[in-house]
């Protein structure tokens, strides 16, 4: 087992007990845009495909679709989730502060 | 190069991490969102920093074609449409890393030079990502009402089906994996992957939605982790991982708030038979009907309102007509609460967002804990919509399937208000004895039409 391994799967378990710890805070409330968030977040597959298809040498017509469905397909999860979770969270608002009462 | 792009992805997922702690509370979360946004296009531009990347035109292209599928579809999805479109958007993500990890197969010459952990990490993630898929685009179907919303399966045979299923996919994903094996291997492991995800999701019904998306969502985000274990990639790995573990918790708090374990639910079958519809046990069986006026007489004349709202207010997009209705009772000086329910709806917290789209304040959005000991000092509660969630044969009937689920004690109150299109049960087919109760009065028909002559009749007051 090379260090590249250990390292990446200690950071592989880290980051659960981050996701975890910063999950187990959030009201019921925002679970909609928490889900819709963190959905966009895990478009970082796109990375994947820009990878594989970068390092690729003369791929192949179908190798070329489907690594360029793959890295679409990132995108509108990444774009898609973030946007829309904007919108969500965009009309989340509180009660404008009312008068002092006397 | 290569450490400037490390030094990248730590930024990215720092960003990440702090921007998902920013999603924790209503201030903060319009921001921490563009954070994580911000992490998300940092890490795209290291990537593409790459030495010796090709293929530059391909890459925009794909880039381009997401951007402009994605980018039109997120602003105009309207808020009742929410739930199938993050199903949808998490779908697509599985698909993403199915894909690739075919490609990594085809292009590796079928892994012929690879250390065991990419094998494992990508075959994993192609399995998991194609249940994810498949599963998604169910739920997407399911929730757009394409494919019918009751469960759809084999009864006793469908554990039996996921079973082989599952072990076909991961044997066909060893042959693939031990080198040198024909592509044929691989793409069945996609394939029954997808059947997998087919069979799990058709026989999940309606109500069971919230854990399904939430489930499948956790799913993506661990087949991006093990796609970055083998692709050694650590932004991938930091955030896939964060993705499955929160995924995961919401999931078992939605599980928790139906009192259901997650593989119950995923083995499907609520209200598909077996339950016989609540005994009446001869009790009394009537059920009062009132009209507009007398209900808006009732909630005029409060001094606390608690308002309800259920699936059946997204179905019926009442949340304007509610919200306003809510702002002329407040002018009344009758103090209005709304009572949500974990699970209430299609999606975790989608009454939340239709009543934030209806500009109503989180404020007075109350969750079930806070809620459940004002019912008993509540004048009228105005049920909208909602059945199951309502249920005191939930608390009180050990015969019931659904004793032991947390609900709101709107029995409790001192009147309560359905509104409700018919007498038809609700998702689960469970009679629900609130409403023969005393107290209880029903306003039949279309919510939203309910609402606004409720509101018409408050105003003629």
């Amino acid at each position: 087992m090379d260090g590249t391994l250990l390292a990446n799967l200690a950071i592989l378990v880290l980051a659960g007990f981050v996701g975890f710890a910063v999950i187990s805070r959030v009201p019921n409330t925002l679970h909609t845009p928490l889900m819709s968030g963190t959905n966009a977040i895990h478009g970082i597959v796109l990375l994947g495909g820009i990878i594989v298809l970068g390092r690729a040498q003369d791929p192949s017509v179908l190798d070329q679709i489907i690594l360029v469905v793959a890295i679409a397909f990132g995108m509108i999860n990444v774009v898609g989730g973030f946007l829309v979770t904007d919108r969500m969270l965009g009309m989340f608002k509180s009660r404008p502060p009312s008068e002092p009462t006397p | 190069m290569s450490t400037l792009i490390s030094l990248l992805y730590v930024l990215a997922f720092g960003l990440f991490i702090f921007g998902l702690s920013g999603l924790t509370g209503p201030r903060t979360a319009v921001r921490g969102n563009l954070i994580a946004a911000a992490g998300m296009a940092i890490a795209v531009v290291a990537t593409l920093l790459t030495p010796g990347t090709q293929n530059w035109l391909l890459i925009g292209l794909g880039l381009v074609i997401g951007t402009l599928l994605g980018v039109p579809s997120a602003r105009r999805v309207k808020m009742t449409a929410m739930p199938q479109m993050v199903a949808l958007f998490n779908g697509v993500g599985g698909g993403a890393v199915a894909l690739i990890a075919w490609s990594e197969f085809r292009t590796t010459d079928g892994f012929a030079a690879e250390p065991t952990y990419v094998i494992v990490g990508s075959l994993f993630a192609g399995i998991v990502g194609s249940v994810s898929f498949w599963g998604s685009l169910v739920a997407f179907g399911k929730l757009q009402e394409i494919l019918p919303g009751r469960p759809i399966g084999l009864g006793r045979a469908q554990q039996f089906a996921n079973a082989v299923l599952l072990i076909g996919a991961v044997g066909c994903a060893v042959v693939a994996g031990l080198g040198e094996a024909s592509e044929l291997w691989i793409i069945a492991a996609l394939l029954l992957a997808a059947a997998l995800g087919l069979s799990v999701v058709l026989p999940i019904g309606g109500a069971d939605m919230p854990v399904v998306i939430s489930l499948l969502n956790a799913l993506t985000g661990l087949s991006a982790a093990a796609a970055g274990l083998a692709l050694n990639n650590t932004a991938m790995i930091v955030a896939g991982m964060i993705v499955g573990a929160s995924g995961s918790i919401l999931t078992n708090l939605m599980a928790k708030a139906m009192n259901r374990s997650i593989p119950a639910i995923v083995a499907g079958g609520f209200g598909g038979g077996g339950v016989a519809p609540g005994a009446s046990d001869g009790v009394d069986r009537t059920v009062r009907s009132t009209s507009a006026a007398d209900a808006a007489i009732q909630l005029a004349y409060a001094n606390q309102v608690i308002v309800v709202p259920g699936y059946g207010m997204a179905v019926a997009q009442a949340q304007h007509a509610v919200a306003d209705m809510a702002d002329l009772l407040e002018a009344k000086g009758v103090q209005v609460v709304f009572a949500i329910h974990p699970v209430a709806g299609r999606m975790p917290g989608h009454m939340n967002v239709l009543l934030a789209e209806a500009d109503v304040s989180y404020d007075v959005q109350k969750e079930m804990d806070d809620v459940n000991g004002e019912f008993n000092r509540t004048d009228v509660t105005l049920v909208i919509g909602a059945n199951d969630v309502t249920n005191p044969a939930a608390r009180t009937d050990p015969s019931s399937p659904i004793h032991g689920m947390p609900i709101l004690n709107v029995d409790e109150s001192r009147s309560v208000i359905v509104l409700k299109r018919s007498m038809n049960s609700g998702f689960a087919g469970i009679d629900n004895p609130l409403f023969y109760g005393e107290r209880t009065s029903m306003l039949f028909g279309d919510a939203k039409k309910s609402v606004i002559s409720l509101t018409e009749e408050l105003k003629a007051l």
